[in-house]
């Protein structure tokens, strides 16, 4: 998986804006002119419908249907019947016309929308290649509904074959919406599927078609979801899977997949929050096609696909599995290579370290200071070059008003106003409107937060650790990788080359001493080390608040529904005490968070009943991994 | 072949033959019985002493010492740079091949201007000279059989025709070579030499017709003891006929074509026809689990034999009888079925033989794509309907097929190619770029042949393709027998290539055909070949679970500046792309040294346990030493 995280990101110089020409010239025109990409060349190409028949005709899905019928006792037809139900439920019409429509109606809406969007052209010509050779996955990452158009919009402008796009089954309930997104490539999967064995077997199928024949680009979000927080994802694993299994039977040479980052300078979700339709710029940009093949290299022994029929069900081996995680998690890690940070993001990460505000002054010398931190380690950041450094502070302040505000040279977090006439509100509503405001300011940090979670989790092992012996350090190191690997995206089995890169980064910026065998601070690192370390804070202490309430509570067995309201009912008591500091306490996805990976860790075990998830905890397990967590939290600031 | 009338009366005047000949190996074997210790192979020979022997002890008198087959034989650019095929052995020889340049330059990038010329001799003073075990030798002498430690007889001897045995050949540099090469006359003599070998510790290696394609014959330069190749060529007889069983008894060195010869002077054949049966010798197709061409009708080497007769250093094995079918455990044929050398010397074989068919007719048929093509040959596989032939080739050879076609003879016969491509093409709407075609070989009697051909006809149209006429189909075969000598044509200019095969399930054979044929073109790329290789394939046998799929590949080497290993890599790199697409290591080729690095995982440890512990018992001092297989 070396490929995976050596990957080189490009010069930031390479982006363009694709709005600009919309700008001056006629979008009818672009929108009817002739359309004519270069599709796949190993398979002739075939319509939606012939893919459809493919689909039902498959002998895979024929031994599933009949496997099904034997099991229910129902009729072999009737079960034919529902498969081909799903199949209608799920599949695209991928047509031209309704393409030209959207290019029209997408290239008015960006105008209003977006100030720029910013494509890498390099990365185009490159997929440009890729889509000729072999079948591609497009990888986006997921921060906004945008993204679902988005991508389709740049292919039809750059005349590339258009993708067919995994949508999430609620997206069918737009009404109009719908038939439009069908047309348009998308097609559509319900939720929790896995135990549904024919829904997943003609869903494989539909998906393996695809690849197989080249029909089309297929494009999903291996994060599963749209990222509410704004922070990558663990990937899923399920429909990587899916796409390559044509690889790992043979059925192709070949699958390049094609991560890609697509970084917004503002959320338009955000701005929805805010009342206010105004979008900034909005850099895109894609690596490098990977080969699936050169990944594969030495990691799959292809001789256990060899000694089943190709058609026939079957259950992936441990070592694909292995790789395809691997390969998921490093896809979530390239899309993050790939993003573009935004200023705001580093003023977010500094303001949320002084709740109580910081002088301009002061904010634009830490900010340029940590500017200069992440330049240092090469990471793509959008920070305008002909503008004086206090410019580019207050037009991100005041970019960003809904969430800061500048009065008498202190930049503040804004208090969220209540409805007019609203005299006396409890403390609670005002915890939770601070929290809102907070929460908003998070999610821009969250978009950086990849960047400094390696070198910030060395910092707090060194801390943390009474030797200064390497190996004493990565011990430490990797408890807390461990322990926070639902919060952050690790490629499994990579540890020692992430401590690597956080000691190698911390060096760059001055905190450590490179030497073989021990890692020395040196005097003058303390002050990054310790604001290293304050990012990871706020995860610190709701997990150690989270494993608090569960060993101090009386409840041993509770469903999940129950689970969210008991705990965040205890921050707040908490909080109003002045015990807990960070709001972030009471982000429900950080809660969700920490249950499972008390569950990962089999602290806490979950069992279904019924249709709800049950979950009953060892107290001393979860006792155990708070003491350590305990013994590393007083050292953190 | 073709006319009915012709070929009855010439198997009248064969049967006639046969029986004389019949005569004389009957009062032979009495004799045999009255006077077994005296037996003297020299006076058997004179039994028949008519046969000709086509493969002399000198063999470099009549073949080429640094490429394939006969030295008469070979491709050219004549002064006005058209290709012509020489001598008079072929359908091809004294013809000229008008667009093979322009196919050679367009698909090569390769320049008649560019030379790459062999050594043209051999330089003695590259060779080592011999090992000899003076008492071997000694001893050997005693007994009158023939042996020779001349450089060319045993530089002949010490390879194959894997290219980059040639290739070194080519740039006269010479490996370990035999020190010295007896030529047994029969089986005793094979006993002799066996015995004589264990006594004194010396390392033989059984050498047949020497068109190994697997680096078998390659003397393992690690061997320290003398090394001897028991050149099999002089055992040439066909001891007896047995028209009741349909049975031949046949000395094991006798190479293909001079065995259907006599066979056919007879009136009868065995069908066994590999490709490489000019050359090849019984022998060696035990020894590898060969495959002839025709093997639908026939069979391939293992339904083909009845008995087998093996001099090893623990002594002669062979079954009691010459039972069709035996239940006597595990079949003991079948550790001599493809041991490639690494436990005796095949001395003697009984083989199932037919009469000549009474009718031949080739056929062929053109598909729009080769899918349409695999899926038409799946479907004859399941009817169970194969032809004696029937094999596809891919857009690429179906090309190459037309480069080779001689110059039209008639204005009015290139009208008519022309109409049929028009049609073809234009008509029917298939892409020049796509279309592939299948040539077919019935085999039987009249009737049978012609119902069975539209039997054929019929399920090819199902899968949209159209009959394309017998010339199609006979080129098509031709091909198979000059494409070697095409290869020593390419090597004068730059150009290098190889044949591989292997086995597969039908439902992998498309996806093994494209991914090989990728990977091929890939790594020619990443190992910095300029021009795009010549990578195709064709599906030449069918069985009813799979079937075998051979590759060429070739490219243009200049401006590398180490072809030969450029080249090893890649076929390294296509055989793990079969391996991973569910191919097998070998259909018919064998493993020899080549393809040893993936026998542990092709037959799994406990099945080289196995074979070892076999070599073991049967060779304790490893005499037969080639160190194929294992």
């Amino acid at each position: 998986m070396e490929t995976l995280c050596t990957e080189k990101t490009p010069e930031p110089g390479a982006f363009l804006d694709i709005l600009e020409e919309r700008r001056r010239t006629s979008d009818i025109s672009h929108a009817l002119r002739t359309f004519s990409p270069q599709p796949y060349k190993g398979h002739p190409p075939i319509t939606a419908s012939a893919l459809n028949q493919a689909v039902l005709d498959s002998q895979h899905l024929h031994s599933i249907v009949e496997e099904i019928a034997t099991e229910s006792g129902e009729p072999v037809e009737v079960i034919r019947e529902k498969a081909s139900g799903i199949l209608n439920e799920m599949s695209h019409n991928l047509q031209l016309s309704s393409i030209r429509l959207l290019g029209y109606t997408l290239s008015k809406v960006f105008k209003r929308a977006f100030h720029t969007v910013l494509v890498n052209e390099d990365g185009l010509n490159q997929l440009r290649q890729a889509i000729q050779e072999h079948p591609v996955i497009l990888l986006p990452n997921h921060r906004s509904y945008m993204d679902f158009l988005v991508l389709s919009y740049i292919m039809f402008t750059y005349d590339l074959s258009m993708p067919v796009i995994a949508a999430g089954i609620a997206l069918m309930d737009m009404m109009f919406f719908a038939p439009l997104l069908r047309r348009s490539g998308a097609f559509f999967i319900r939720r929790a599927i896995r135990a549904d064995k024919l829904y997943w077997a003609v869903l494989s199928e539909y998906v393996r078609t695809i690849v197989r024949t080249g029909y089309a680009p297929v494009e999903f979000y291996i994060e599963g979801y749209r990222s509410r927080t704004l922070k990558s994802l663990n990937p899923k694993l399920g429909m990587i899977h899916m796409v390559l299994e044509p690889f790992f039977n043979g059925e192709v040479d070949d699958i390049s997949l094609v991560p890609i980052s697509i970084s917004y300078d503002r959320v338009i979700e955000e701005s929805l929050l805010a009342h206010e339709l105004l979008g900034f710029p909005k850099p895109k940009e894609s690596t490098m096609p990977i080969s699936v093949r050169e990944l594969a290299k030495g990691r799959i022994n292809f001789s256990q696909h060899n000694q089943v029929p190709r058609e026939m069900p079957q259950n992936p081996s441990e070592e694909t599995q292995e790789f395809v995680s691997v390969m998921g998690h490093g896809v979530v890690r390239l899309q993050e290579r790939g993003m573009v940070i935004s200023p705001w993001s580093l003023m977010a990460t500094i303001l949320l370290q002084s709740p109580e505000g910081l002088g301009l002054d002061t904010l634009t010398q830490r900010t340029t200071w940590l500017r200069d931190i992440v330049l240092d380690w090469d990471i793509v950041l959008d920070w305008p070059a002909q503008v004086s450094d206090e410019e580019v502070i207050s037009s991100n302040i005041s970019r960003h008003r809904s969430m800061v505000c500048c009065e008498g040279g202190r930049v503040l977090l804004i208090e969220e106003q209540g409805p007019d006439g609203e005299e006396s509100i409890t403390p609670e509503t005002a915890v939770f409107r601070r929290a809102s405001i907070m929460l908003m300011c998070v999610s821009y940090r969250n978009q950086a937060l990849h960047i400094f979670v390696r070198p910030a989790l060395v910092a707090l092992a060194i801390a943390t650790t009474s030797s200064t012996k390497k190996e004493d350090v990565f011990t430490h190191f990797k408890f807390l990788q461990e322990l926070f690997s639902n919060e952050f995206v690790f490629v499994p089995g990579m540890a020692t080359e992430d401590f690597k890169e956080g000691c190698s980064l911390l060096v760059k910026c001055g905190v450590l001493q490179a030497s073989d065998q021990e890692l020395v601070v040196i005097e003058h690192g303390t002050d990054t080390a310790s604001f290293l370390r304050a990012i990871l804070q706020p995860f610190l202490e709701t997990y150690q608040v989270v494993f608090r309430h569960m060993t101090e509570d009386g409840v041993v067995v509770f469903a999940e529904k129950q689970y969210i309201p008991a705990v965040r009912s205890y921050c707040l008591k908490l909080i109003l005490a002045g015990e807990l500091q960070t709001y972030e306490a009471l982000s429900s996805d950080m809660q969700k968070n920490v249950l499972y990976t008390l569950v990962r860790m089999t602290a806490v075990t979950k069992t279904k009943v019924g249709d709800q998830n049950e979950f009953r905890v060892d107290k001393a397990a979860i006792q155990r991994i708070a003491d350590i967590l305990g013994s590393i939290g007083s050292h953190v600031v | 072949m073709a006319s009915n009338g012709k070929s009855s009366e010439r198997q009248r005047i064969a049967q006639q033959r046969l029986r004389i000949i019949a005569g004389h190996l009957r009062k032979q074997e009495e004799l045999d019985h009255r006077d077994i210790a005296a037996q003297e192979c020299k006076a058997e020979s004179n039994s028949n002493a008519a046969t000709p022997n086509s493969m002399p002890r000198k063999r470099q008198e009549i073949m080429k010492w640094n490429g394939w087959g006969y030295s008469d034989s070979r491709f050219l650019f004549n002064k006005k740079g058209q290709a012509e095929f020489t001598g008079k052995r072929y359908r091809l020889s004294g013809l000229i091949l008008p667009s093979l340049k322009d196919w050679f330059e367009g698909t090569f990038g390769a320049n008649l201007q560019h030379k790459s010329p062999a050594t043209p001799a051999i330089n003695a003073s590259a060779v080592h000279p011999p090992n000899l075990s003076e008492s071997f030798v000694e001893e050997l002498k005693a007994t009158g059989i023939p042996f020779s430690h001349d450089t060319e007889d045993r530089v002949f001897r010490a390879h194959g025709h894997c290219l980059h045995e040639i290739f070194a050949l080519r740039e006269g540099r010479f490996g370990r070579c035999p020190d010295m090469v007896v030529w047994p006359n029969c089986h005793n003599d094979v006993v002799k030499i066996v015995e004589l070998a264990c006594k004194h510790n010396v390392c033989l290696m059984p050498y047949g017709g020497g068109t190994s394609v697997s680096s078998a014959l390659e003397c393992p330069p690690e061997e320290k003891r003398s090394i001897v190749s028991l050149d099999t060529s002089q055992m040439n007889r066909i001891l007896w006929i047995d028209e009741k069983n349909l049975t031949a008894h046949v000395e094991a060195g006798i190479i293909g074509q001079d065995l259907e010869r006599l066979l056919n002077e007879s009136g009868y054949c065995t069908g066994h026809e590999p490709d490489s049966m000019e050359f090849s010798s019984l022998g060696g197709w035990v020894a590898t689990r060969a495959s002839g061409m025709k093997k639908n009708i026939y069979g391939n080497i293992e339904d083909l034999v009845v008995h087998i007769k093996m001099v090893t250093p623990r002594g002669v094995i062979e079954k009691s009888c010459q039972g069709p079918r035996m239940s006597t455990g595990p079949d003991v044929h079948h550790f001599i079925l493809g041991s490639e050398g690494t436990l005796g010397v095949v001395t003697e074989v009984t083989m199932k033989i037919r009469p000549v068919p009474e009718y031949q007719k080739y056929g062929s048929v053109v598909f729009p794509n080769f899918q349409a093509g695999v899926a038409c040959l799946r479907e004859v596989a399941k009817q169970r309907c194969a032809p004696a032939s029937i094999r596809l080739m891919d857009n690429e050879q179906f090309q190459f097929g037309h480069a080779l076609k001689p110059q039209e003879s008639s204005i009015f016969t290139s009208f008519v190619e022309g109409l049929k491509k028009f049609y073809i093409t234009k008509f029917k709407g298939f892409d020049p770029h796509q279309l592939c075609v299948a040539t077919l070989l019935f085999e039987g009697d009249r009737e049978k042949v012609l119902q069975h051909e539209k039997q054929v006809y019929d399920i090819a149209a199902k899968f949209g393709g159209l009959a394309a006429g017998e010339d199609n189909g006979q080129r098509g075969y031709m091909l198979t027998f000059v494409i070697a000598y095409l290869r020593d044509l390419g090597m004068e200019y730059y150009v290098i290539g190889e044949s591989f095969e292997t086995s597969v399930p039908w439902d992998r054979v498309l996806d093994l055909c494209r991914n090989v044929k990728e990977r091929i073109i890939r790594e020619c790329k990443d190992k910095g070949v300029q021009f795009a290789p010549l990578s195709t394939c064709r599906v030449t046998q069918t069985y009813d679970a799979g079937a075998c799929v051979y590759f060429y590949f070739a490219f243009n080497y200049r401006g590398l500046s180490d072809p030969l290993s450029v080249y090893l890599q890649v076929e390294h790199a296509a055989r793990e792309e079969i391996l991973a697409n569910g191919g097998s290591l070998s259909h018919h080729h064998g493993v020899g040294k080549l393809r040893k690095e993936w026998m542990r995982e092709t037959i799994s440890d406990v099945g080289v346990g196995m074979l070892k512990s076999v070599k073991e018992y049967v060779d304790p001092d490893n005499i037969f030493g080639n160190r194929n297989l294992l």
